[in-house]
């Protein structure tokens, strides 16, 4: 089946405009009417469920943390972009658009990439009036820095944490839509599967994480905003508790899964360091505006203190083959150069799996303290987790996965193939392609929420014929029951092996078969490797306690189990993908230099799987239609 | 290395809780104090019985999930970091570690080591925010804000909402915590307007959910993991006693009325 984007008509530039002309309105008194579920708080889920409340309906908004504020957007560390061109320095919202599109090395869909550029300024105003504390110059003007894959700066930035501000500053209008009571907050409730009616979306259910009650809610829509699945991989930069349960259990119910093989490898965090190891920290990429990436241009050298090392005999390797773009070449570029170096056997510290991104030219150049100033809190987290201090010796750092571009399919307006069911920032798939820029997920995860969702539901929910749906429909309690028997299914196996040994285990299938680089017999062998896992796991994995009780065993179980079929789906789309793009690297498929060689002619297609309930996924192609921009290969050179 | 633990044990918010020993062994020095208690929680498991409940989720200090008292201190020994910011390399081979929840009125055990902090979105929900519907912004330039007060803003709004400062006082008071956020938004001129309507309600809140009074010891700068000064606390008393005058004495009863 193709897939139909419902983009709208007219010129590039006046598509959203167009559409926005054309869409259905509610009136205000009839707003109140309708009632909104909003899965997730991070960026996304709090800006939308605050912009919808402010708007008039009545929303009820979950999460499973204790606080809506622990949303792992809240971990973002360097920036968010914005054609706002206040450095005169040539940016436009075309610029930021293109920058974007080609980043995604072409596989994004234009027309939304178009409309994030052109709602990116709003974002900017709508955050300085929240009272974000964005970085300012001293003549009270908005600072801005550079990131990777781009020739202006456009990065607005609060510290080295500029996600923690910016989800404030959502979770502020949240909490003061709760405390109007425009909006119900559910906090510590788990969605683990979604409600149809009549094929619409009109509900969830939920596990309390405290009580262990499992329960519906319906609503006129679902929205969600759950985030992305790079802890399939196991080690990532996520947040621990980050999953793909409320994504892929709206899959199961019928929603489209798109690119799942496009995912984000961050050449910027710092290297493992034993096997115990739960997480990966990043080191914010904005780090690259004054740290210098190098390793030794001799293997018999990486064993000595780098200051050591003459300056002849580094390799900086990213400056070598990206002279234009230098250190800032875009994140797959970087990681996959990373992964060079330490191949050819030139990489220091542990394992040889780390490369330096050294500061000491620009201590020399701009004085410690304006270092300090920019990336103090970036250096005192570097000291904590390897008790080395980077003013005085170089950072070792390392790829490691940091956001999935894949995600549930949705049209032009967020809406997935399922009516009803919207998704928006990373959970979605649409604005990336298959590689993100750095600073847009901030961005897009505020385009959502702020600015797209709250005029496009608006189309959906006009529409709607039928009266909202009561919860003890059998539709509720039919999907209800399938969730308690799954708990009740985890329970029962009381088998000898931990969750974390099964979670472990396929990370590391994840990343030597889908990881950095991918192949044919890999991906065929992580075929064969996964169901084998996900066998293992449904007959011996020991889930300890019971349901009605605060269970994290229980709770990380159903989210292993979820990541046990989309990792194989993640697989299956990579082995499908005769192509490299962007995050996805198939080393049969590069030029003779090294880079990503894309097959335009036969895979300029979003890829969206629906799930085959036993008979395999089944491929929905929708074509990638470029009226503005000239496919091209990429160059950073 | 090895060490012991003592750690509190409570099954759920309504049963009584104790103290139970535990050992953790073959540890290495760059492990996490989280990742110490994974391991621990893998052992516990294998052998049949209960892991231990403690909230965690970016490690990387800025969620503020984590939220353990280690030997008596909020978020262990190290100054100026969370839980999850904690590495083995501060202890020693064969030490006994205690690990207890934050401990706070407004703060009850949920299991084990999580305790409940919706107190703190409460405070929030009631005035910890400036209020400007999504669209209505002006062009984020049009509002110069002075980099001094931007710093001091971003200063006071680095903090992570973790508690630390509530375990660490004799009084479990929040005022570090409703000062920093009345200090980021107080601080800025797009905060103005409901300076004082703001001040009024976060501490009206504040005292309806428990919170002990602040006695100037000062516990509460020393535990945070975000160094948020306790000068906030002066610049909210400052603030809550210039809205006082204002609404009470000089009768701006439109105000006092929406309190």
């Amino acid at each position: 089946m193709e897939l139909n984007g419902k983009i709208p008509s007219g010129p590039l530039s006046q598509k959203w405009d167009n559409y926005k002309r054309d869409a259905k309105l509610v009136a205000p008194s009839n707003k109140r009417k309708y009632e909104v579920i909003v899965v997730g708080t991070g960026l996304a889920g709090a800006s939308a469920a605050a912009s919808l409340a402010e708007l008039g309906y009545r929303v009820k908004s979950f999460s499973y943390h204790d606080s809506p504020r622990r949303a792992h957007s809240v971990a973002a560390q360097g920036g968010i972009n914005a054609a706002k061109n206040y450095r005169n320095d040539g940016d436009s919202v075309h610029r930021l658009f293109y920058d974007t599109i080609k980043g995604g090395d072409f596989r994004a869909r234009e027309a939304n990439v178009y409309r994030l550029a052109q709602v990116s300024v709003n974002i900017i105003d709508q955050c300085a009036a929240q009272g974000v504390p964005l970085a300012r110059e001293y003549g009270g003007m908005l600072d801005n820095r550079s990131f990777g894959g781009a020739q202006v700066s456009r990065t607005f930035y609060a510290r080295g944490q500029t996600g923690q501000q910016l989800l404030l500053g959502a979770y502020q209008a949240l909490s003061r839509q709760i405390g109007l009571g425009a909006v119900e907050s559910f906090q510590r409730y788990e969605m683990i599967d979604l409600v149809l009616v009549n094929g619409h979306a009109k509900g969830i259910v939920t596990r309390h994480l405290v009580t262990g009650e499992i329960k519906t809610f319906a609503a006129d829509a679902v929205v969600l905003a759950t985030g992305g699945y790079g802890n399939n991989w196991y080690l990532s930069t996520y947040g621990r508790l980050s999953n793909a349960t409320a994504a892929w259990r709206a899959h199961k119910r019928g929603a489209y899964f798109a690119n799942p093989c496009y995912t984000q490898i961050h050449p910027t965090c710092i290297p493992v360091s034993g096997d115990y190891q739960s997480k990966l920290t990043l080191m914010s990429e904005s780090l690259r505006n004054d740290g210098r990436v190098w390793v030794p241009m001799k293997k018999e050298d990486t064993g000595k203190p780098p200051a050591s090392i003459p300056e002849e005999d580094r390799d900086y390797y990213l400056e070598r083959k990206y002279p234009s773009y230098g250190n800032l070449a875009p994140r797959d570029i970087s990681s996959r150069a990373a992964k060079e170096a330490c191949d050819e056997g030139r990489g220091v510290g542990p394992g040889g799996l780390g490369v330096y991104l050294d500061f000491a030219d620009a201590i020399k150049r701009l004085g410690r303290h304006k270092i300090e100033e920019r990336y103090g809190n970036l250096f005192d987290i570097y000291k904590e987790i390897t008790s080395e201090v980077a003013y005085e010796q170089p950072m070792r750092i390392y790829p490691a996965i940091h956001y999935t571009m894949g995600g549930l399919w949705v049209d032009y307006e967020l809406m997935s193939n399922v009516p009803g069911l919207f998704v928006i920032g990373e959970a979605n798939f649409s604005d990336h392609g298959a590689n993100r820029l750095g600073a847009s997920a901030l961005m897009q995860g505020l385009a959502d929420g702020y600015f797209v969702l709250p005029y496009t539901i608006n189309n959906y929910l006009a529409e709607i014929k039928e009266k909202r749906p009561v919860t003890t429909q059998s539709e509720f309690t039919a999907t209800e029951q399938e969730a308690k028997d799954k708990v009740a299914k985890l329970l029962a196996i009381n088998g000898k092996r931990t969750i974390n040994s099964f979670h472990k285990e396929l990370g590391k299938i994840m990343w030597d078969y889908c990881g950095m680089t991918r192949d044919k017999a890999g991906l065929e062998k992580a075929l064969q490797l996964i169901p084998a896992l996900r066998e293992e796991f449904w007959s011996t994995v020991n889930v300890p306690g019971d349901g009605e009780e605060l269970n994290q065993s229980l709770e990380k179980a159903g989210r292993v189990a979820d990541f046990l079929e989309l990792g194989e789906l993640v697989c299956r789309d990579a082995l499908d993908r005769e192509e490299s793009c962007g995050g996805h690297f198939r080393s049969e498929h590069q030029t003779e230099d090294g880079e990503a060689l894309r097959h335009d002619n036969t895979y300029s297609f979003v890829a969206a799987w629906e799930y085959g309930n036993g008979s395999g996924p089944k491929l929905h192609k929708e074509q990638l239609v470029y009226e503005e921009v000239h496919m091209s290969q990429r160059s950073y050179k | 290395m090895n060490v012991k633990l003592k750690v509190w044990r409570q099954h759920s918010a309504k049963s009584e809780g104790c103290f139970e020993e535990y050992e953790a062994k073959n540890l290495s020095t760059d492990m996490s104090f989280l990742e110490m208690l994974d391991v621990v929680n893998e052992d516990l498991t294998l052998s049949g019985q209960y892991p231990i409940a403690f909230e965690h989720d970016c490690r990387e200090g800025i969620c503020g999930s984590c939220s353990l008292m280690i030997d008596g201190e909020p978020h262990g020994p190290e100054d100026k970091v969370a839980t999850c910011q904690t590495y083995m390399r501060s202890f020693k081979d064969g030490d006994l570690i205690t690990i207890e929840p934050f401990r706070s009125r407004a703060f009850p055990v949920l299991k084990d080591l999580i305790i409940d902090r919706s107190s703190f979105d409460r405070i929030i929900q009631r005035g910890g925010f400036i209020s400007v519907s999504t669209g209505s912004a002006p062009d984020a330039n049009a509002i110069p804000v002075s980099k001094v007060k931007a710093d001091v803003a971003m200063d006071a709004a680095a903090c992570i909402g973790c508690g630390a400062c509530v375990a660490a006082c004799k009084n479990s008071s929040a005022m570090l915590f409703v000062s920093a956020k009345a200090a980021h938004l107080n601080s800025l001129p797009q905060g103005q307007p409901e300076k004082d309507i703001r001040v009024l309600k976060m501490v009206e809140q504040m005292d309806k959910e428990g919170f002990g009074n602040c006695s100037n010891t000062y516990a509460c700068e020393a535990v945070c993991p975000k160094a948020i000064s306790a000068d906030f606390i002066a610049k909210l008393n400052r603030d809550y006693a210039i809205a006082s005058i204002r609404t009470k004495l000089l009768g701006r009863e439109e105000v006092v009325e929406t309190i």
